[in-house]
C-alpha cells in the first residue's frame, strides 16, 4: 500500500526536528572528535593546523594518539578499572534497589506513587550539591565516623578514614545511581500477574522457589535496563573520583577531563572519548542483546 | 467419610459476610460444583479450601483433618485459576514439570509424567512451545495438565471455561467430563453459569449472599427448586403468586392471583392459607389454538405478546387477560407442529396438574 502524502509529511514535521538536532548536535560533533583524535594538538592547546605553517611543524592526521593507548598499560588498567567500578556500582544498586522495587511493586496502589516519589525526590537538589554532602559524611570529622575512630582508639588501632578512598567512591556512585536501577526494576515488577504467585504457591512452591522460579526470571528484563542506565554513565563519571575519591581513584573520565582541561592535548582527550564509546557502545550492544533474550519468552 | 469437609464456615470481609455457616461434605472422586451470582461468596469459598484465605469461624477438613495449619503449598489440593495463570517463561512441558520439581521428584520421573500429562490433555506436539504461543483451549488443557500431573486429592476449578467462547466451551465441557472421570480426583468447580453446572456436576450446591441455598443433584436442582432464588437462577421460570386454598396428600389447590384456581402438585409442610409462588418452567407450559388442551386441569386463554424463534425452539410469551405473562416453549420440531402463532393471535395454554412447584414464602 502507498502511503497518503499527507501521513508522510506529518511524520517528517514531527520526527524531522529531533532528527536535525540530533545530527547537528551529536552526529558532526562526534565526527569531529573523530577527526581531531588523529590531529596534532596545537602549541597552547586546541588543535594544530592540517597543514604545516613552518617546514618541521607537525600537521596533517597521525595514528599517534591510538599508539600511545594501545603502547601503555596504565591506559588499558584505568579503563578496566573503570568498568570495575562501573561493574561493583550496578552490582550493589541491583542488591539494594531489587528488595525496595519489590516492597513498593507489591504495596497497595495508594501507597506507591508517593513511595516512588521519594526515590526521585534527591533530584530535586543539585548533583553536586549531593556529591559533596557525602564529603561530611564520610570525612574525618562526620558524627558518624568519630564515634568508631574514638572506640578503634580506646585499643589502640588506628583511626579509619573513608574520605578519598575507592570505598568513597563507590558510595557515591550507587547513591546517585540507585534510583535509575530502583525505577525500571519497579515498573517491571509492578506488572507481574499476581496470580501466578498464587498458583506457584498452590503448586507447591514457598516462598524462595516463589522468588527464584517466577518473580526473578520475569523481572530479568527489568534488571537489564537498570543495569545499563547505572552501568554506562558511571564508566564514564568524573564529577564523583574527583570530590570523593583519592588520586589513585581516577577513571576514564577523569583522564579525559584532565585531557581536555588539563594538559589541554585535545586530541589525546578525543581519542579517549572514543575509546569509551567505543566500550560502552559494546556493553549497551550486549545488554541490548540480553534483554531482547529475555523479552522474547516473557 | 467424607474426603472434603467444609463445617460451619464462616468469612467476613468487614461488616460483609461473604461465607455465611456453610456446610458441604464432598465425596471422593465427586465432581461437584458450587454455582452462584458474581459476590456469592463461592470463589471465597474456593480460595479457603486452596489454603489462600482462612475461616473466621468453622473448619475445612481433608480426610478428616482440619487443614488450618497447612499453607497452600503444603495442600494435596491444587487450583486451575480462571486466567490459567501458565508462567510465561517457560515452556508448556517445563509449566507441567513445575508441581513435579516442587515435590522433589528425579527427572526421569519428571520426563515420564510430563509426556503422560501431554497425552491426557492431546497436547503431545506442544511441549516445547511457549504459553502466549498457544489458543485460549489449549491453554485451559496446559494448565489442567500442570495441575493434575502430581494427582492432588482435589482439584479446584475457578470458572475456568470463563475466557472460552461458546463453542469452544462446550467441547472443553465434554472434555473435563472425560477427564474427571479418567483421572478419578475429586473436582470442585467454580461457576455462574447454571448450564455449565448442569452439565457437568453430579452435585451441585447453589450459593447466594454467602449461604448455600440447595444442595443436591442437577435433576433436583432443576426440577425441584427448594425456595424462589433456586427456581430464578437455575434456568428460566414463571413465577406467579399464588395463595394455598387446598392442601391434600395427592396435590394441592392454589389460588393464582389473576388465574383463579390452580391445580399444583403436593408439597410437604404445605398448609392452607399460606402464601407463596408457583415457579412454572417454560417448558411445562404448552401452548395452542384457543380450543385445544381440554384434557388438561390448568388452561387458560391470552394473546400472544412476543414470541422469540431460536431455531429449535420457540418461546412465547402470553399475555392473559389480567395483565400477567406467561413464557412457553414449543419446540419446533413438535408432531402436528403447522402453523406459528403470530404476536396478537389468541391461544391457549396448558400445564399438567403435576408441573410445576409451589415455593412457600419465607
Amino acid at each position: 500500500m502507498i502511503k497518503p502524502r499527507a501521513e508522510t509529511v506529518t511524520r517528517w514535521l514531527v520526527s524531522g526536528p529531533p532528527f536535525a538536532f540530533l545530527f547537528v548536535f551529536f552526529a558532526l560533533p562526534s565526527l569531529i572528535m573523530v577527526v581531531a583524535s588523529f590531529r596534532y594538538p596545537g602549541e597552547f592547546g586546541g588543535l594544530a593546523p592540517f597543514v604545516a605553517a613552518r617546514p618541521g611543524e607537525e600537521a596533517g592526521l597521525t595514528p599517534e594518539n591510538y599508539q600511545v593507548f594501545f603502547g601503555e598499560w596504565i591506559y588499558f588498567q584505568i579503563l578496566a578499572k573503570s568498568f570495575g567500578v562501573a561493574l561493583l556500582t550496578t552490582l550493589v544498586c541491583l542488591v539494594m534497589a531489587y528488595p525496595l522495587a519489590l516492597l513498593i511493586a507489591r504495596s497497595p496502589k495508594r501507597h506507591r506513587d508517593f513511595m516512588i516519589l521519594l526515590v526521585v525526590l534527591p533530584f530535586a537538589s543539585n548533583f553536586l550539591v549531593r556529591v559533596y554532602a557525602w564529603m561530611i559524611v564520610l570525612g574525618d570529622q562526620s558524627i558518624f565516623l568519630r564515634p568508631v575512630n574514638y572506640v578503634l582508639a580506646q585499643f589502640g588501632l588506628q583511626p579509619l578514614s573513608l574520605l578519598f578512598t575507592g570505598f568513597a567512591v563507590i558510595v557515591g556512585m550507587v547513591y546517585v545511581h540507585l534510583p535509575f536501577m530502583i525505577l525500571p526494576l519497579y515498573t517491571n515488577l509492578e506488572k507481574h500477574d499476581p496470580a501466578l504467585l498464587d498458583a506457584a504457591q498452590d503448586l507447591g512452591a514457598n516462598t524462595w522457589s516463589r522468588f527464584w522460579r517466577v518473580t526473578f526470571p520475569l523481572s530479568l528484563p527489568g534488571i537489564f535496563s537498570g543495569a545499563a542506565l547505572v552501568f554506562i554513565p558511571v564508566l564514564g563519571m568524573f564529577a564523583i573520583p574527583e570530590i570523593l575519591g583519592g588520586k589513585d581513584d581516577w577513571m576514564v573520565g577523569n583522564m579525559i577531563k584532565e585531557a581536555f582541561l588539563g594538559t589541554r592535548d585535545w586530541p589525546f582527550g578525543s581519542m579517549l572519548s572514543i575509546m569509551l564509546t567505543l566500550a560502552v557502545l559494546g556493553v549497551a550492544a550486549l545488554a541490548a542483546w540480553l534483554a531482547k533474550k529475555g523479552t522474547a519468552r516473557a | 467419610m467424607a474426603l472434603l469437609e467444609i463445617r460451619n464456615v464462616t468469612r467476613r470481609f468487614g461488616a460483609l459476610t461473604a461465607v455465611d455457616e456453610v456446610n458441604i461434605a464432598i465425596e471422593a472422586g465427586e465432581f461437584f460444583t458450587l454455582l452462584g451470582p458474581s459476590g456469592c461468596g463461592k470463589t471465597t469459598l474456593l480460595r479457603m479450601i486452596a489454603g489462600f484465605d482462612l475461616p473466621d469461624a468453622g473448619a475445612i477438613l481433608l480426610d478428616g483433618r482440619d487443614m488450618a495449619g497447612t499453607p497452600p503449598e503444603k495442600r494435596p489440593i491444587h487450583t486451575v485459576f480462571q486466567s490459567y495463570a501458565l508462567f510465561p517463561h517457560m515452556t508448556v512441558s517445563q509449566n507441567i514439570a513445575f508441581p513435579l520439581r516442587m515435590a522433589g521428584k528425579t527427572t526421569d520421573e519428571i520426563r515420564a509424567k510430563v509426556k503422560e500429562a501431554l497425552q491426557l490433555v492431546h497436547l503431545e506436539e506442544k511441549g516445547a512451545q511457549y504459553p502466549h504461543e498457544l489458543s485460549g483451549g489449549q491453554k485451559q488443557r496446559v494448565a489442567l495438565a500442570r495441575s493434575l500431573v502430581n494427582r492432588p486429592r482435589v482439584l479446584l476449578l475457578d470458572e475456568p471455561l470463563g475466557a472460552l467462547d461458546a463453542k469452544l466451551r462446550e467441547e472443553m465441557q465434554i472434555e473435563l467430563i472425560a477427564l474427571q472421570r479418567d483421572v478419578g480426583i475429586t473436582f470442585v468447580f467454580v461457576t455462574h453459569a447454571q448450564s455449565e453446572a448442569l452439565a457437568l456436576s453430579h452435585r451441585i450446591a447453589v450459593m447466594n449472599a454467602g449461604r448455600v441455598e440447595q444442595l443436591d443433584e442437577p435433576s433436583k436442582i432443576y426440577g425441584l427448586p427448594v425456595n424462589r432464588f433456586v427456581a430464578d437462577f437455575i434456568g428460566k421460570c414463571n413465577i406467579l403468586n399464588a395463595d394455598v386454598i387446598d392442601a391434600s396428600p395427592s396435590g394441592l389447590k392454589l389460588e393464582v392471583k389473576g388465574l383463579g384456581g390452580v391445580a399444583a402438585p403436593a408439597r410437604e409442610g404445605a398448609r392452607r392459607g399460606e402464601r407463596g409462588v408457583l415457579a412454572l418452567r417454560p417448558e411445562q407450559v404448552r401452548i395452542g389454538a384457543p380450543d385445544s388442551h381440554h384434557d388438561l386441569k390448568n388452561h387458560f386463554t391470552g394473546r400472544v405478546h412476543d414470541l422469540l424463534y431460536i431455531g429449535d425452539i420457540t418461546t412465547y410469551i402470553v399475555e392473559l387477560p389480567n395483565g400477567t405473562r406467561i413464557e412457553a416453549l414449543l419446540p419446533n420440531s413438535a408432531p402436528g407442529r403447522a402453523t406459528f402463532f403470530e404476536i396478537g393471535d389468541a391461544v391457549r395454554i396448558a400445564w399438567r396438574h403435576d408441573a410445576g412447584n409451589f415455593l412457600r414464602d419465607e
